[in-house]
């Protein structure tokens, strides 16, 4: 890494530093955990976009599933929910692999004429047996304890589990998305993946059987210790006496840290595994493909399928960090997952750290993050200024300050169109 | 002084006059070097050499699509150097280029309007004349011009450029991919065309039956003037014959 | 008599909401073509550009009805739909001057434009969510109902009520006139004329003398226009809702794309088929069948194909699915 690029890192600590000091270790702890979460989002995105150039607008898809399997992993499994509900679930969605199944082999096995019908009338079984085991089941599930289960739980493992299986359920669905879609031309499989996305989206908030939808799952298990036992045990107590501080701020930032601790080993994994891979002989490759696609073509290079291999990686980072973002929270809000804060936010790290480059995600990820989250201070103090000569209380005053918060949609889209013009490299070009 | 005196002579000869004229895309090199070309009014002057002499990029220089790094472009007395292609049509110029040449989903007459975009005044005598030389396009005149066969669009895209009444015509290939009969068809129009005083300049590969009809002919080779002659004196001419015209 | 019934349960919960949908989204649609077909990018800004020019209508129609003006039985916003379309065309032409002009002197990549317009839509949502903030907020007045269903029930004695409401025929009437006078521009005009050249064969259409900045600038006027309409009439026959519009974007965007995109009249029909295909779905058939069969026939489930809730996924499948079949969409538009 060259100097300046250092500087940029060192310039980012620094300001963590200043929010440490000005605001609280607690807010800076946070804001760089989440720096951490979003900056590996942006290695996703730029293995796609930097190394192959597809543009994926579905970002918050993919996210959503790897929060998705934090829920299924590690959630407490409902008993009740499992015996009553469970063999329906279990036989219809058989039905419907196998209606799809049964789809294929009509489409491979028979002639013209006689295959739209049969393959009609499987569809019309297929969904007529799925229904109606389907809807019974649900039915069942939802109603067993509404108000705390009402779904049908995870498989209770430890939650760092699902980072993983996270990453291979987002790279799951991606094989099935990027299959269908990227044939497609650069524009339209941006608009094919922000659908994809919103469906995904519609899964987890209205199947209540599976996420519990809009009720939220909440207080899912930790991989760190709880504040509320540390300041119970021994060791951490002394701790806090022998440095003079008190063991329940202590105790939160501790917790913070330690999450840290995880986060940045993912992190630094995922970083060894992606700068190698962009050095391999295949990183140069995706870059040729990407540089001249009619050339790499005629060299006999087969670009849908390594744009399929890239686009599956991808979004597997992406899984990933939606299960580690899940973790740190401790819970799954479905209602919360919009196309600004998950897709087009973590486009404006990648555009700003400089496409290509992974060092480059890192950065964009650690800066963008952490002006969205102190733009909203910013943008009170702004609002405050345009509004300073209106008295107090002044109903469009009031109204702004109310707003202010939204000021840094602005910001994000200001810091997106100055990267493009002025520095359409990014801070860190690519190499 | 000498120097003005003969410029001035060619001035007065010859409608358009491109001078020296060298130049290349972008800031690749340059592909003509010290290129002459001219024609006068009612005339036609075809240039003809191998692939990659610089032919359409003379053409380029000349119409101002691009940019000349020495030469003197003079049209009707004018130096013309420094003007924009767009300039250039307001100042009596039109161009055909090989390739893209008609709005395919717009009808034929459309694409005659849009040749006409620049006009202010009452075009529909312009197109009844345009018809009258392509009498084809007037049954085809609500057709798009994509549907049209080859010939006929380069038909379309020769009336679209005569739309603005230009003095100079510049055609880029204007037989590229015809058949010999609608080839032959499109040379006795364009002669039809310098008979009302319109000047024109066309490349060509069809080299022979270009030649035929040309009142200047010009045999480019590697961007340089290797020929310049009458056209019956080229065709008479053995070396040329030899080299560039199949013996 | 249950035959009747039956039509008129279908016309009240499916053929008069889902023409209504299709005509706002064909209005969207239409805009998205338009910008395509000139500039050649998706312009991932425009449901944004719907959302700026509909909240200025909409804070002109607050400012009119605190006047206490009011268009009688229309919705006052209808009065205050000018200056919002001046607006749009004020920040359309704006976002032109200061960001896309740069890359079209570049001749940059369609996908740097596409990217440079997720900047635009991020300023845009800010923008609009600043000034009117993030809630949801009624646009309609005046009589709301041309048709109210009891008073069907009332004057034809059936068991269903067909409810009109003003938004709805509102929508249906400017959506046609406007789709009218957009063609008589391109296809009667000399501008018109100029702007389809210009999609056309963009280097001729140079060579002619059409000037790129002059198109570039219609085509954003007639983008902004659509846009302020098409927000507007969503907003009058739902609401205004800042965040609805970024979830618009994908059935206009596939409205665009189905029907044949940098097509107009493509992106017109691509709308009704995705609005059609949207209610038919997910319309719970229990009543409209109970009519039609005798009463032991009488089915026991919803018979509704798909839950309201993946509305969307409609949209997007259709948009796969056309685009595997059929790239081009339905009329052949320009793919590049």
């Amino acid at each position: 890494m060259k100097q300046k690029e250092l500087l940029y890192f060192i310039a980012f600590v620094i300001f963590l530093i200043g929010v440490g000091l000005l605001q609280s270790w607690n807010v800076a702890f946070g804001i760089l955990n989440m720096c951490l979460i979003s900056a590996i989002m942006a290695l996703g995105v730029n293995i796609q976009w930097g190394y192959a150039g597809l543009f994926n607008a579905g970002i918050m898809g993919f996210v959503a599933l790897g929060g998705l399997s934090a829920v299924l992993v590690s959630a407490e499994p409902v008993g009740e929910a499992w015996s009553n509900g469970g063999i329906g679930i279990v036989a219809s969605l058989t039905i419907l692999v196998i209606t799809i199944a049964m789809i294929f082999y009509v489409q491979k096995m028979f002639a013209s004429p006689l295959r739209l019908w049969i393959i009609i009338m499987v569809i019309l079984l297929g969904y007529w047996l799925f229904q109606g085991l389907f809807s019974a089941a649900v039915e069942q599930i939802e109603s067993f304890n509404p108000a705390f289960a009402g779904y049908l739980g995870g498989l209770g493992l430890p939650i760092t589990l699902s980072w993983i299986i996270g990453g291979l359920v987002a790279a799951g669905g991606a094989w099935l998305i990027g299959r269908i879609s990227l044939g497609l031309r650069a524009d339209y499989l941006a608009i094919a993946t922000l659908g994809i996305s919103e469906i995904i989206i519609a899964i987890i908030k209205y199947e209540e059987w599976l996420t519990r939808g809009v009720k939220n799952v909440t207080g899912l298990p930790r991989p760190v210790p709880y504040e509320i036992n540390l300041v119970e045990t021994h060791w951490f107590v002394d701790l806090a006496e022998t440095i003079n501080a008190n063991p329940i701020a202590m105790a939160s930032l501790f917790v913070k840290f330690c999450y840290f601790g995880l986060f940045l080993g993912v992190l630094a994994i995922l970083m060894w595994f992606s700068e190698r891979a962009l050095k391999s002989p295949w990183g140069r490759m995706m870059r040729a493909i990407r540089d001249n696609r009619d050339a790499a073509s005629a060299m006999g290079k087969d670009i849908t399928s390594r744009h399929l291999q890239t686009f599956i990686l991808g979004c597997a980072v992406c899984g990933i960090a939606g299960a580690m973002l899940v973790t740190l929270d401790g819970q799954l809000v479905p209602g919360s997952y919009t196309p600004l804060r998950y897709t087009f936010l973590i486009w404006v790290m990648v555009i700003l750290g400089g496409s290509g480059n992974n060092w480059g995600s890192i950065l964009g990820g650690c800066i963008i993050w952490f002006l969205w989250i102190q733009a909203e201070p910013l943008g009170y103090v702004l609002v405050g200024f345009i509004t300073f000569p209106f008295e107090d209380n002044h109903w469009l005053k009031n109204h702004l300050v109310e707003n202010a918060a939204q000021t840094r949609l602005i910001l994000m889209g200001a810091i997106l169109l100055m990267v493009m013009r002025f520095a359409p490299k990014g801070l860190i070009p690519e190499r | 002084m000498a120097a003005k005196l003969l410029v001035n002579q060619i001035v007065y000869m010859s409608f358009l006059n491109a001078i020296g004229m060298s130049g290349g895309y972008g800031t690749g090199p340059n592909i003509i070097h010290d290129c002459d070309l001219r024609v006068g009014e009612g005339e036609i002057a075809v240039v003809v050499g191998p692939n990659g002499a610089g032919k359409s990029t003379a053409m380029k220089g000349i119409f101002g699509m691009i940019q000349l790094r020495k030469g003197t472009v003079l049209f009707n007395n004018h130096d013309i150097t420094d003007l924009s292609p767009s300039d250039r049509v307001l100042e009596g110029m039109a161009f055909v280029p090989q390739n893209n040449n008609v709005f395919p989903s717009m009808s034929v007459e459309e694409n005659l309007e849009m040749g006409a975009f620049i006009r202010a005044d009452d075009i529909s005598n312009t197109i009844s004349q345009i018809f009258e030389l392509f009498p084809t396009l007037k049954n085809k005149r609500r057709q798009m011009a994509g549907e049209l066969s080859g010939g006929q669009r380069q038909q379309v895209a020769i009336g679209r450029a005569l739309m603005t009444e230009p003095k100079l015509l510049m055609l880029d290939e204007p037989t590229a991919g015809v058949s010999p009969i609608v080839m032959q068809d499109l040379f006795q129009r364009i002669r039809d065309i310098t008979a009302s005083g319109v000047a024109v300049i066309m490349v060509e590969q069809n080299a022979r039956q270009a030649l035929e009809i040309a009142d200047r002919g010009f045999v480019l080779v590697q961007g340089k003037n290797r020929f310049t002659d009458l056209g019956t004196a080229l065709l008479a001419n053995p070396e040329v014959q030899r080299s560039f015209l199949g013996g | 008599m249950d035959f009747v019934n039956a039509i008129v349960l279908f016309c009240n919960f499916v053929l008069v909401p889902a023409t209504t949908y299709g005509a706002q989204l064909a209005l969207g649609a239409l805009g998205i073509t338009v910008i395509y077909s000139i500039l050649r990018f998706a312009n991932f800004a425009h449901s944004e550009l719907m959302s700026w020019g509909a909240m200025l209508t909409l804070f002109l129609t607050w400012y009119l009805q605190s006047m206490g003006i009011s268009a009688g039985p229309l919705p006052t916003a209808l009065l205050a739909l000018p200056v919002g379309i001046f607006g749009a065309i004020a920040m359309a032409l704006t976002t032109e001057k200061l960001v896309y002009r740069f890359y079209r002197r570049q001749r940059a990549s369609s996908i740097t434009f596409a990217i440079v317009s997720v900047g635009v839509m991020f300023v845009m949502a800010g923008l609009t969510r600043f000034m009117i903030g993030p809630d949801e907020q009624v646009m309609v007045d005046g009589q709301r109902f041309l048709i109210k269903a009891i008073e069907f029930k009332r004057k034809t004695g059936l068991q269903e009520g067909l409810a009109i409401k003003t938004s709805q025929v509102i929508t249906i009437v400017v959506a046609v006139t406007m789709a009218g006078a957009l063609f008589w521009f391109l296809y009667r005009t000399r501008p018109g004329k100029a702007m389809r050249a210009f999609s056309d064969n963009q280097d001729l259409a140079l060579l002619s003398g059409i000037k790129p900045d002059r198109v570039v600038a219609i085509a954003w006027i007639l983008a902004a226009i659509l846009a302020t309409l098409s927000g507007t009439l969503y907003g009058l026959d739902k609401s205004y809702k800042p965040f609805v519009f970024m979830q618009l974007l994908l059935p206009i965007f596939a409205s665009a794309i189905v029907g044949g995109i940098g097509q107009p009249v493509g992106a017109i029909l691509g709308g009704f088929v995705i609005a059609y295909s949207e209610v038919l779905l997910t319309y719970a058939y229990k009543r409209f069948v109970t009519y039609l069969v005798p009463r032991d026939w009488a089915p026991e489930g919803l018979l509704q194909l798909l839950s309201t809730n993946y509305k969307f996924a409609i949209s997007f499948i259709i948009l796969v699915v056309v685009l595997l079949i059929r790239p081009t969409g339905i009329i052949r538009g320009k793919v590049l």
